[in-house]
């Protein structure tokens, strides 16, 4: 068990998988925003890949621990201290018994994850304990004072390892076009601009600044029956602006998708912050 | 039936009608193409999800190579009956858009059975067709920012329920207390696709 001190803007419990394959129900697939990076810090624990763990979105957050525990981050680098002492990111982090962690503010990225050998082990709702903010899904967000179970250690041992390379990106974010590209005069204005991180962001997706994508003639004032998106749907509603999806979109969309983020790639929009710049590349499938 | 791009790990697959929708969604649910994760019907496509490593243009390949019959056993399955109280906001504002008086409303939508052609939106909200069209309208121009759950609504060629409190933009003709969302209900979800559905007033 683990007790929390202080949340920052906004701490959920996430599993990498989430709720695929429910989309009968109405239910999207939520879990972690980065993916890769949850993954990365069970994996420095020995957790199974299905292990909870929190997402913490822009530092703040601080834990006190009853009992010792083995953790990792990974991530948004946030600086993280064990009773005041500097500890690193992306290595296996002992945390003595009656001690506290905290985190400050990362100075790039937007989410850091800390997983706990043994997993947060609360309920699991419809086979995840990822919290679907929208849909209202899987345990409450985190809250101060909130006591976190963490279930028994796994089998696996602790991998001697010094530490994880994070991983590198230039603010490229790979697409491939449509499904429905052929909605806009110009496609490519989509792929040759520079757009902005608006902070109208959140689980849901993040919205960009730059310049309007107008549809094309045949296709003004043409209302879109509701389709199914994925994350990394780059969503245009009628202001012209593009909202990327992300972990916790909508099973179903109204306005046209000019173009989609491949699967990789939604963990590193994960991470973006408001005021970057992303840029999208072109890729075939 | 033609396929349209969706990422690296989907395939929007459009068609022409809802009943085609529906059954391409049968078919493909009973027998998914190789590495499926998700299907996605929607109102004239339906999403096939499909894992990082599958192989999509494969994936691509059997879908368009399906010929799906009618939507059959439809008919004999069970018929969810939801009690309705018919003094929802926007009732004459449906009435005049759809040139019927309210009373006329009501019985249009007590006098036909209705099926949830597929889910979205949130969790246990079904989109349900009826046998008729007497009762398309459009969304309201302003969405709501709060609908109150067991809220019954018509939007389009759709009737639906909406589960939980949540915005919303469809017209708003009663209300009902049946429990549409229920986790410790195995499925959760009362309108699952394929369910007929019989409104009566309450």
């Amino acid at each position: 068990m683990i007790t929390v001190l202080a949340t920052g803007p906004q701490t959920t419990v996430q599993d990498v998988r989430g709720r695929p394959g429910r989309a009968d129900l109405g239910v999207g697939v939520s879990g972690a925003a980065d993916r890769r990076a949850l993954a990365l810090a069970n994996r420095l624990v020995g957790n199974a890949p299905d292990a909870a763990g929190l997402e913490i979105t822009l530092g703040g957050f601080a834990a006190s621990f009853p009992t010792s525990a083995v953790v990792a981050l990974a991530g948004a680098p946030a600086p993280v201290t064990v009773d005041g002492r500097p500890a690193d990111p992306h290595r296996p982090v002992v945390v003595p018994g009656g001690s506290e962690l905290r985190l400050g503010t990362p100075p790039t990225g937007l989410r850091t994850y800390l997983a706990v050998r043994g997993g947060i082990a609360v309920e699991p709702v419809l086979g995840s304990r990822a919290t679907d903010v929208v849909a209202g899904l899987g345990p409450a967000v985190v809250g101060e004072g909130d006591e976190l179970p963490v279930g028994s250690a796994p089998a696996d041992p602790v991998p001697g390892i010094d530490l994880a390379p994070p991983p590198r990106t230039d603010g490229t974010l790979r697409v491939v076009l449509g499904p429905r590209d052929d909605w806009f005069a110009d496609p490519a204005l989509f792929l040759r601009s520079a757009w902005t991180v608006t902070d109208d962001l959140n689980r849901v997706g993040l919205r960009l600044e730059g310049p309007e994508l107008v549809r094309a003639e045949a296709f003004t004032d043409v209302e879109l029956p509701s389709e199914g998106v994925v994350r990394g749907s780059v969503q245009v509603p009628p202001s012209g602006r593009p909202t990327v999806f992300l972990a916790d979109h909508p099973v179903t969309g109204g306005y046209p998708v000019i173009a989609v983020v491949v699967d990789a790639d939604t963990d590193v929009a994960g991470q973006l912050r408001p005021g970057e710049q992303v840029r999208f590349r072109r890729v075939y499938r | 039936m033609r396929t349209r791009p969706c990422g690296d790990t989907g395939l929007l697959v459009e068609l022409d009608s809802l009943e085609e929708v529906l059954a391409l969604h049968a078919d493909l649910a009973a027998d998914p193409p190789s590495g499926t994760v998700d299907l996605v019907p929607a109102a004239r496509t339906v999403l096939v999800r499909v894992a990082a490593a599958a192989d999509l243009p494969g994936v691509a390949t059997d879908v368009l190579a399906r010929e799906p019959g009618a939507v059959r056993g439809r008919a004999e399955g069970e018929v969810v009956e939801i009690a309705v109280t018919y003094d929802g906001e926007d009732l004459d504002d449906v009435a005049r858009h759809t040139g019927l008086d309210p009373e006329e409303v009501v019985e249009a939508h007590t006098g036909q059975t209705w099926t949830v052609a597929f889910a979205g939106f949130t969790p246990g909200f079904g989109y349900l067709v009826g046998a008729d069209d007497r009762l398309h309208v459009l969304r309201r121009e302003s969405s709501r920012t709060r609908v109150p759950a067991g809220a019954v609504g018509l939007a389009g060629e759709f009737s639906g329920v909406y589960p939980r409190e949540s915005p919303g933009g469809w017209q708003l003709v009663g209300r009902t207390d049946h429990v549409l969302w229920d986790l410790d209900r195995d499925p959760p979800a009362v309108l699952l696709p394929g369910t007929r559905v019989r409104f009566v007033r309450a």
